[in-house]
């Protein structure tokens, strides 16, 4: 069948296309202005530029060779974040379901907008708060942590030194994200059909037996979303890791220790004063970063998906 | 459609005469005296959405083990009078009431009444069918045990027993692990039915159950109401004349005339709908208003 579009439905489609293409090609531009600039480090390092350990700019007369390898950045990165996700996340549904099933209708649409006004804080914030006042707590905490549960190695802390650990780091990267993952999680729980809900009281079901029959089961993959959105901005995160983490190149695990970075804090540190070839190395760092970022999003893409379409 | 009627007449008679007894009724609709014990009753029953009355003076008694339609017009307080028999009322923020339902004698708006364990008694089926779409159609109909936390061991012959009686055995007995959701519409309200069975209530409410449903289906679940009413008491809210007339031994007549929604006359359906005492239920039955 041939479709005939008047002027005006012509010109309205192809404005929005542009729109969905301009966002597309900026992603893929950027991408790829990251690998062009990184590829040489790539060609000269080979896989080492992931699994090494070293950072070196070398000296200008080539006596001692740049190297440039960002192993402990990526784990650093990623174990930072999955500790804000293991903390952000439970507090975030808790906080959705106080927020959509318990508070009264008064203190609600307070704290609604109050939440909204703290995913809107810049990171940099969160960055001072941490430092100036968090900083001494959650070490405090580190050191109970260590204290009862550091036979288990990834709690072990072998100097007695907590500060500037990527659990503080990591605790305050929670802070960061719990704003956006309890506004998307409430979102998606104020959507739940009523008339489920209804269903699990006429059983006989308490509130806490249709939360978690109905309202946990049917805002599942909305959750996801917003966790991975949350995961986006603290694998990325910048200024409050920098102020945060000392920037150490030696494989961390031992989280309650002073030592870590991520990808992100690397390049903001490493920026200023770096030399051509280093300027290559950090770009080519931030691939990686954008790599992991697009590819966690694809696999939360697809978890969501799969959930959906078991249900149907 | 004979086969239907055939089991009308036969429950209807194995019932005698009893009528629904209405004798506190505000509009003074004929008294009469029910020979079977009540399974429900209410007295004097009010209710409100903030300052707008919306049910005025109910005073209504529903025999054990039969099936009681209400209708009435739209916006007549009907299905607000349905929730308020088992408390659902309560949920919607701003909804109050007065007046006492009563379950065995005792009012289940007293304050010591837990409302969930009195839920257990009184199922409920809605308009549109809603089985839990992340659960099987096995977990759907256990469902209700497992939110009450009750102490059962023979899962699988539970599951059975509620499904056959609410007539969807035979079309599911082989994929109990597919998800709810998989079913056509009217399988889905009977697996909805089933899932209230479960729990073992006395009482099932049904708010227009069949409205979402094609005719096929529709004949399906009056078969079904028809089977429970001989061992549990179903309140019916229906739109379809034809509907209250199949299905119910007695009938109650809601009308609001711009106030608040008033009960009008309750009797034997087959009273109802040939010799109404009321011209106003004469012409609502005839499809002459509403």
């Amino acid at each position: 069948m041939h479709v005939v579009y008047s002027t005006g439905d012509r010109i309205f489609r192809r404005v929005v296309t542009a729109g969905a293409v301009t966002s597309l090609l900026v992603l893929a531009l950027i991408g790829l202005f990251l690998f062009a600039r990184g590829v040489e480090i790539f060609r000269d390092m080979g896989p080492k530029f992931i699994t090494g350990t070293n950072w070196t700019a070398g000296s200008g007369d080539g006596v001692i060779p740049a190297e440039f390898s960002i192993g402990p950045m990526l784990t650093g990165t990623i174990v930072t974040s999955l500790i804000a996700l293991f903390f952000a996340v439970p507090l975030s549904i808790a906080g959705a379901l106080y927020m959509e099933f318990f508070a009264p209708v008064k203190i609600r649409r307070t704290l609604v907008s109050l939440l909204d006004l703290a995913a809107a804080i810049p990171s940099l914030f969160f960055g001072l708060w941490g430092v100036q006042v968090f900083s001494s707590m959650g070490e405090r905490w580190a050191a109970l942590t260590s204290h009862y549960l550091g036979w288990f190695p990834l709690f072990n802390n072998e100097l007695g030194i907590f500060g500037r650990s990527p659990f503080i780091a990591g605790l305050v990267l929670a802070a960061m994200i719990v704003p956006i993952i309890t506004s998307v999680s409430r979102e998606v729980y104020s959507r739940t059909p009523r008339e489920l809900v209804d269903s699990c009281y006429a059983l006989g079901g308490t509130r806490w037996g249709a939360i978690r029959a109905v309202v946990l089961p049917y805002g599942r993959s909305g959750v996801v979303g917003g966790a991975m959105l949350g995961l986006g901005r603290a694998l990325g995160e910048t200024v409050a890791v920098y102020l945060l983490l000392n920037l150490v190149f030696k494989y961390n695990f031992n989280i309650l220790e002073s030592e870590g970075g991520n990808i992100a804090s690397l390049i903001a540190t490493k920026f200023g004063e770096a030399t051509p070839y280093e300027l290559k190395a950090l770009l080519a760092a931030g691939f990686v970063l954008f790599l992991l970022t697009l590819s966690v999003n694809m696999v939360a893409t697809a978890v969501v998906q799969r959930t959906a379409k078991a249900r149907s | 459609m004979s086969a239907l009627t055939q089991v009308e007449t036969e429950s209807e008679s194995s019932k005698g005469n009893g009528i629904i007894m209405n004798e506190m009724s505000a509009s003074g609709a004929t008294a009469a005296v029910a020979k079977r014990p009540l399974g429900l009753e209410t007295r004097g029953l009010h209710a409100w959405f903030g300052s707008h009355h919306v049910l005025s003076d109910i005073n209504l008694q529903f025999p054990e083990r039969s099936v009681t339609g209400l209708i009435g017009p739209s916006g007549c307080g009907k299905s607000t009078f349905l929730r308020m028999l088992n408390r659902m009322h309560e949920f919607i923020p701003s909804a109050a009431m007065a007046g006492e339902v009563l379950m065995n004698g005792s009012d289940i708006y007293a304050p010591e009444v837990d409302a969930a364990a009195m839920r257990l008694k009184v199922g409920m089926v809605f308009q549109k069918p809603n089985p839990f779409p992340a659960m099987t159609i096995r977990e759907n109909v256990l469902a209700g045990i497992k939110l009450a936390n009750l102490k059962v061991s023979n899962h699988d012959g539970i599951v059975e027993d509620c499904l056959s009686r609410a007539g969807l055995w035979k079309e599911v007995k082989d994929r109990l692990d597919a998800f709810g959701g998989s079913l056509s519409g009217g399988q889905q309200q009977r697996l909805c039915i089933a899932r209230s069975l479960a729990v073992e209530p006395t009482i099932l409410l049904m708010d227009e159950p069949c409205s979402a449903l094609d005719p096929g289906s529709t004949l399906r679940i009056e078969e079904t109401i028809h089977e429970l009413a001989e061992k549990i008491t179903v309140v019916i809210v229906t739109h379809n004349m034809q509907q209250a007339s199949r299905v119910s031994n007695y009938c109650a007549f809601f009308l609001s005339d711009g106030g608040p929604g008033v009960l009008v006359e309750a009797d034997a359906t087959r009273k109802m709908f040939t010799n109404p005492t009321d011209t106003r239920t004469a012409d609502y039955v005839q499809g002459k208003f509403g």
